[in-house]
């Protein structure tokens, strides 16, 4: 249904310029559809093009060829710039290039003063982001303060706070420990779940994309796959040729299928790979021994 | 033979204020000549305090270091010579390059050693190789690469010292996967080439497995194990407790073997997981399906 569709990419092309002034095509001709409160991750090596696309959502770039449309409204339309960027937020790598102000509700607060809010709806609306993201205690703070996880977080809640429909993270977890990034996942999935945000997610981490309902990858500059996770990790020598990890799970189900052992070909979780080498053992008469 | 061992380690900061902090307790430790150690912890574990230790950037609050037999601290006006025997690459090194040119950034640290122009610009080369850089690119400004690239030239500025000990902090952070495994091969391949021992500071347990031969762990600014990368690892539920991610197939086989399987937990690899299940089911008798 067209109304349901949030961000469309129509044949877009882009590039950029080597030293020389010689053109180098960045992105060929993609088209992608992105369903309001879906959460898609985008996958591919350094130089994909994820980063490009990701930049054509809220019009910091515009397409050379095709068009971009979000929420209805084409990223050429210059005059109606704000409505598309109140639209979609964007989270970048590194928190410490985002963060702006000096005390952490300042900085959540930082866009909706430019956008002339009330400072009685910029107060609930700061509280109720940082609320979302786990970070209302930590509203008096200074950003220096607190962990690269919490600096992110209040980065997502500085985006929350103008109340998008779609919010587009580029690599978010990237610069983060383990801890930062599941918290981070875990704040993610919530705004996806609770709040029907639609989540564009670009991410190096397989296990991240695995918790999307969709997996789009990218490879010099085209999709290669966009289908369910499962899907596009059965594909485990495809992703391998373009740089791309898969699962440790589905790759060991993939190995052991190439051996000829009879596997689900779906397999991507931990549970989904306990329980199919559980059968597998099962099959060949190993059961389990309750001693312990 | 021992090439970096410290003694009763220990590291406060701000020691005397109301934000007194330890960071490290008493470690002892004792790496040998040519081995690749992994260094594992969260943050706040102590580890980036601990490899400051090793070549004088930080001065212990009390004990000792040792590299290659000699007391680091024992003359602080020799400590430069520790700097150079023992290689330091930081976290995000891509912002550290400051020269014109990809060799003139390579070339500070042997430069700064006092080597001849001819070993100077043998070394640049050398350590260039290695990491994959091509000779066109040694002319270029370091500014104009990518982040990967501005990675290898921060890396290959510490290889070209030649360093006995080569401590690397996080170095594929941020990479994408080809990258990383690249990164870790050239890593790799220098140490089997050269002998130089290397401990490398990494949040995922997967490479460790994958390129070190010893893990050391630390938690709450202690050493929490320091053994042969196994043995270590037959402790991921505990790690797992500590906040640390253990690989995906660690986990998967300690589920299985919680269920009561007759498989060892100790997994941490791909293919050490196919051979454990290879093994197992060849005991059970019926192979294929």
């Amino acid at each position: 249904m067209e109304q349901d569709v949030i961000l469309l990419a129509d044949h877009i092309s882009f590039h950029y310029f080597d030293d020389n002034e010689r053109p180098i095509p960045v992105l060929k001709d993609l088209s992608l559809t992105v369903n309001r409160g879906e959460f898609v991750a985008v996958l591919g090596h350094n130089g994909s093009g994820k980063s490009t696309l990701a930049k054509h959502f809220n019009a910091i770039l515009l397409p050379e060829t095709g068009n971009c449309i979000v929420d209805g409204i084409n990223t050429r339309e210059e005059n109606r710039l704000y409505d598309i960027r109140q639209r979609v937020g964007m989270v970048f790598q590194n928190p410490d290039n985002q963060i702006v102000a000096t005390i952490v509700e300042e900085d959540v607060a930082f866009a909706l003063e430019n956008m002339g809010v009330s400072p009685a709806e910029i107060r609930k609306r700061v509280d109720d982001a940082l609320k979302s993201v786990g970070m209302y205690e930590f509203r008096e703070h200074a950003p220096h303060q607190l962990s690269g996880g919490q600096k992110q977080r209040v980065a997502i809640a500085g985006v929350i706070a103008m109340r998008p429909d779609c919010i587009v993270l580029d690599e978010p977890t990237a610069m983060l420990d383990p801890r930062g990034r599941w918290e981070v996942m875990r704040t993610i999935r919530q705004l996806n779940r609770e709040f029907g945000i639609t989540v564009v997610l670009i991410t190096h981490y397989m296990d991240e994309a695995a918790q999307c309902d969709r997996v789009v990858v990218m490879d010099d500059g085209k999709i290669l796959f966009n289908a369910a996770p499962k899907e596009v990790f059965s594909h485990v020598k495809a992703l391998h040729a373009v740089g791309l990890d898969v699962p440790q799970a589905a790759q060991l189900a993939d190995e052991l299928i190439e051996l000829g052992y009879s596997l689900p070909p779906d397999v991507i979780s931990e549970e989904e790979c306990a329980d199919a080498l559980a059968a597998l053992l099962d099959g060949a008469g190993i059961h389990p021994q309750h001693q312990a | 033979m021992s090439i970096l061992r410290t003694e009763h380690l220990s590291y406060v900061y701000s020691q005397g204020t109301p934000f007194e902090k330890i960071a490290i307790e008493d470690v002892n430790i004792d790496i040998e000549e040519g081995e690749f150690v992994g260094v594992i912890g969260h943050t706040g574990s102590g580890k980036s305090t601990l490899i400051q230790h090793f070549n004088g950037l930080l001065r212990p609050t009390s004990g000792k270091i040792f590299v290659d037999g000699q007391d680091i601290w024992a003359n602080p006006k020799e400590i430069r010579k520790f700097r150079f025997m023992v290689g330091l690459v930081f976290q995000y090194p891509e912002y550290q390059l400051f020269e014109e040119t990809v060799y003139k950034d390579i070339a500070f640290g042997p430069t700064n050693m006092g080597l001849t122009p001819d070993e100077i610009d043998r070394r640049v080369k050398e350590a260039a190789r290695f990491v994959g850089l091509s000779p066109i690119q040694l002319e270029k400004s370091p500014f104009e690469l990518s982040g990967g690239q501005k990675r290898r030239v921060a890396i290959a500025g510490v290889l070209a010292m030649q360093p006995k000990v080569l401590v690397l902090d996080e170095p594929t952070a941020g990479l994408d996967p080809k990258g990383r495994d690249s990164i870790l091969s050239q890593i790799k391949e220098y140490h089997q080439e050269n002998g130089t021992t290397v401990l490398l500071v990494s949040h995922s347990m997967e490479d460790v497995a994958q390129y070190a031969q010893k893990a050391l762990v630390m938690n709450n600014a202690k050493v929490f194990l320091h053994d042969d990368v196994e043995k270590v690892f037959s402790h991921a539920a505990e790690m797992e407790a500590m906040g640390l991610s253990i690989p995906q197939v660690s986990r998967i086989f300690l589920d299985l073997a919680g269920r009561g399987y007759p498989v060892t937990p100790n997994v941490f690899t791909v293919e050490g997981a196919k051979q454990e299940i290879l093994r197992v089911l060849g005991k059970g008798g019926s192979a294929h399906a």
